[in-house]
């Protein structure tokens, strides 16, 4: 069952700054996503991985085309759609692991990775209770789970990244770098996430460096090549 | 307007004198909302929000306001017992400066009870608890519910303004920069409470900030203005991420970055 | 009295008064701005109710004038012999004999009937003038019926300590509508306001309002619902006729601590004396 389908999609930016000079960066492009597959996204540094990603998300704006993702049994254009239903969607059906942890001030591990469940019903200790399961399972101990990830190292940061990432449940996944900053045993739980995640049905779309951890998740491959810059 | 906004403002448009202060100016606020509107000084932001709130007049165009019971109201045309009832009930305003909304010679549980006792609240100790149980969700020491408010520091005033606003659960609330002024540490931590009361109460939300920042930890929309007129509108990591404006361009590359 | 009309008053300015007090009387509680005339007597000694007694009063009345509950102070003496030299009145001291009562901070302990006319003195009409000093926002607060500012001060006056303070002057509703100031008259003589079957009209002359209170108006105190309003007194009995259920004054005997609580109403004192004097015959 396909699940997300972007469909003739480009992006490009208008830097109005640099004197309105256009750098386009996806130009129509297909891409299909089946229910439990993985898809890696391949190719040099700066083709536009993290773009495609982003876009899919709807992070970007798409330029032109289609994002049609499976959302509540009907097949809905994301890059059409208005920010509300963009909202339900990355609540329910899409979520995303970025690369980065953006540090929101005070708030407990534990809080960021169980926000999404206590967003949609589940009671705050249950949901506090799921959360520190999974941040134990990528090794982050019970004392760090009531801290403020701000202090915390890079491969920490993105391991309450992927927690949260992962807590969800959604039906589709984009994980961008989910491994670059762990160790190997850090890196091997997260492979056993996703594959259980993918056994659930889960699709996901993923950017790895790593080629052994790739390899380890990737049903396929989709390159993405770099467009020779217009003037 | 469609099913279900909460407010909407139609091709809004008002001068002072020569100035032009908000041009045609169109905007939406869904229930449950967080609106950011950002711009820099003399963008307009401040008098849209003043107008949209019915404390200014618009030269041109309406506003919309969808009560509990669905009905439409224009909101400049409404009674002024009707508007002012819907400002103590159904509305907020969190003002920038803090001392212009309290009564400084009130205590800080009479601040907090006031909304109720205006509503027609008549039991002392059940005004006392709510007012008690409001100090505590906004990180004040409940025992200071007798002290007044000018021995509070800037953030406990604003956290106060905005427990005497919440306490009368509105739905919609209008926020003029509310961590205008406040240091950074304890503008954390009342963005923090902002964000988690909001979700929590199901609060539609249109806050006027310059700090992008704010917009992006609070909103999930934001509105971008210039000289009056709105020049971006979308999703809030949308416009930041990937602003398509000149405007909002500059204003997100403007940005320090911690 | 050659060369004054009759009650002092001409009688287009009694018009313009009575006109005044019909919109009062139509609108229980709600101030109504009046045209205060230049009495031969300074502001804050009673003009505006002596401006209402003038219109009110016809040559078939009796006046009754106290202060303070007595009828026997330099004021109430002044203004009952004002009205018996400008309109021929009788003048009396029993309440029970009087058709129009003017009063400066009391209400006759007496129970009033419905052919009297209980005429009060008042400072400042406006009940939330010590809250909110702009008088364009305590009309708009009347016209709202936005009085949570009241109530509020109650609040305050409970949480600093532990009661409301207020001994007099203390704010009542009229009618479910509009708040009041009952006059400086002390908080034990507010429910007397209630259901009173005799019409009360409220005068200010320096501020130049006007105001009443139907016979049988609802009229309440402004309370909580777990602290109710309660009408206080000294708990004494009166020294010289024992009455229990009386505003009490209390006056210095000596200078060594002496004192005694009499009834501040003169007339209901003396009246309690005489009837007990009679029955011990």
């Amino acid at each position: 069952m396909i699940v997300l389908h972007a469909k003739n999609l480009s992006k490009g930016f208008t830097l109005h700054l640099q004197g309105g000079v256009h750098i386009p960066v996806l130009s129509e492009l297909d891409l299909q996503l089946r229910a439990g597959e993985c898809v890696a996204l391949s190719g040099p540094s700066g083709a536009g991985k993290t773009t495609l990603m982003r876009s899919l998300y709807g992070n970007y704006r798409a330029s032109g085309g289609r994002i049609l993702v499976r959302h509540r049994g009907e097949m809905l254009d994301l890059a059409a759609a208005d920010p509300r239903t963009i909202l339900a969607v990355r609540d329910e059906t899409l979520g995303y692991v970025s690369q980065f942890l953006r540090v929101v001030p005070r708030v407990a591990a534990v809080d960021v990775v169980s926000e999404v469940l206590v967003r949609r019903g589940t009671g705050v200790e249950e949901a506090r209770h799921r959360a520190a399961g999974l941040l134990q399972r990528l090794n982050i101990p019970q004392r760090l789970h009531g801290l403020p990830p701000a202090t915390f190292s890079g491969g920490e940061q993105q391991r309450v990244n992927l927690a949260r990432g992962f807590i969800g449940g959604h039906p589709i996944l984009l994980l961008d770098e989910p491994t670059a900053s762990l160790d190997a045993a850090n890196q091997t739980v997260v492979v056993e996430m996703v594959r259980e995640a993918k056994a659930r049905g889960t699709a996901i779309v993923a950017i790895c460096h790593d080629v052994e951890v790739r390899n380890a998740i990737a049903d396929r491959l989709f390159e993405v090549s770099p467009l020779q810059e217009a003037a | 307007m469609s099913q279900g906004t909460l407010l909407s403002a139609r091709r809004v448009s008002l001068a002072f004198g020569t100035i032009h202060a908000l041009r045609e100016v169109e905007l939406d606020l869904w229930p449950g909302e967080v609106l950011a509107i950002v711009g820099e000084s003399g963008s307009g932001k401040t008098t849209l929000l003043n107008l949209v709130s019915g404390r200014l007049r618009p030269d041109a165009g309406a506003v919309w306001y969808r009560d509990p019971d669905g009905a439409l109201h224009d909101v400049h045309a409404m009674p002024d017992p009707a508007l002012r009832r819907l400002h103590r009930s159904d509305w907020g305003f969190v003002d920038q400066n803090p001392r212009e909304n309290l009564r400084m010679g009130v205590t800080a549980g009479g601040n907090v009870g006031e909304r109720l006792m205006a509503q027609g609240a008549r039991h002392y100790g059940s005004i006392r608890e709510a007012a008690i149980d409001w100090l505590e969700q906004v990180e004040i020491d409940p025992d200071r519910i007798d002290d007044f408010p000018r021995t509070f520091s800037g953030g406990m005033l604003q956290r106060l303004q905005i427990a005497r606003t919440l306490v009368t659960h509105p739905r919609l609330v209008f926020m003029d920069e509310p961590t205008g002024g406040l240091d950074v540490s304890v503008q954390a931590r009342l963005l923090d409470l902002i964000r988690t009361l909001v979700a929590r109460l199901d609060i539609a939300v249109m806050l006027v900030t310059h700090d992008v920042a704010v917009a992006r930890l609070l909103a999930h929309r934001i509105v971008v203005m210039q000289g009056g007129r709105v020049v971006e509108t979308g999703l809030t990591d949308q416009v930041l991420d990937d602003p398509q404006h000149a405007y909002t361009q500059l204003l997100v590359s403007s940005v320090l970055h911690a | 009295m050659k060369g004054y009309n009759f009650g002092y008053l001409d009688e287009q300015t009694k018009r313009m008064i009575r006109r005044a007090i019909l919109k009062a009387v139509a609108i229980p509680g709600h101030q109504i701005p009046f045209g205060s005339r230049e009495m031969p007597l300074p502001y804050g000694w009673g003009t505006g109710g002596i401006q209402v007694t003038a219109s009110v009063l016809g040559p078939d009345d009796t006046l009754k004038v106290i202060d303070q509950g007595a009828d026997d102070t330099t004021n109430a003496v002044s203004i009952r012999r004002f009205f018996a030299r400008t309109a021929g009145v009788r003048t009396t001291t029993h309440t029970e004999e009087a058709s129009v009562i003017q009063t400066r901070h009391r209400i006759p302990e007496r129970k009033l009937r419905e052919d009297q006319i209980l005429v009060y003195q008042v400072p400042q009409p406006e009940p939330l003038s010590r809250l909110e000093p702009s008088r364009a926002e305590t009309k708009r607060l009347h016209a709202l019926a936005d009085y949570g500012l009241m109530q509020v001060k109650l609040y305050e006056d409970i949480a600093r300590l532990g009661q409301v303070s207020i001994s007099y002057d203390y704010p009542v509703m009229v009618n479910g509508r509009y708040l009041m100031s009952p006059s400086p008259i002390p908080a034990f003589d507010n429910p007397k306001m209630h259901g009173m079957p005799a019409l009360q009209l409220f005068g200010a002359g320096r501020e130049k309002r006007i105001y009443a209170i139907p016979p049988y108006t609802d009229v309440r105190s402004l309370d909580f619902d777990d602290h109710p309003f309660r009408a206080t007194r000294a708990p004494h009995a009166c020294g010289l006729c024992g009455a229990t259920d009386s505003y009490l004054d209390e006056v210095v005997t000596d200078d060594r601590g002496g004192r005694l609580f009499v009834c501040s109403d003169t007339d209901y004192c003396a009246s309690r004396r005489d009837t007990a004097q009679v029955a011990a015959q």
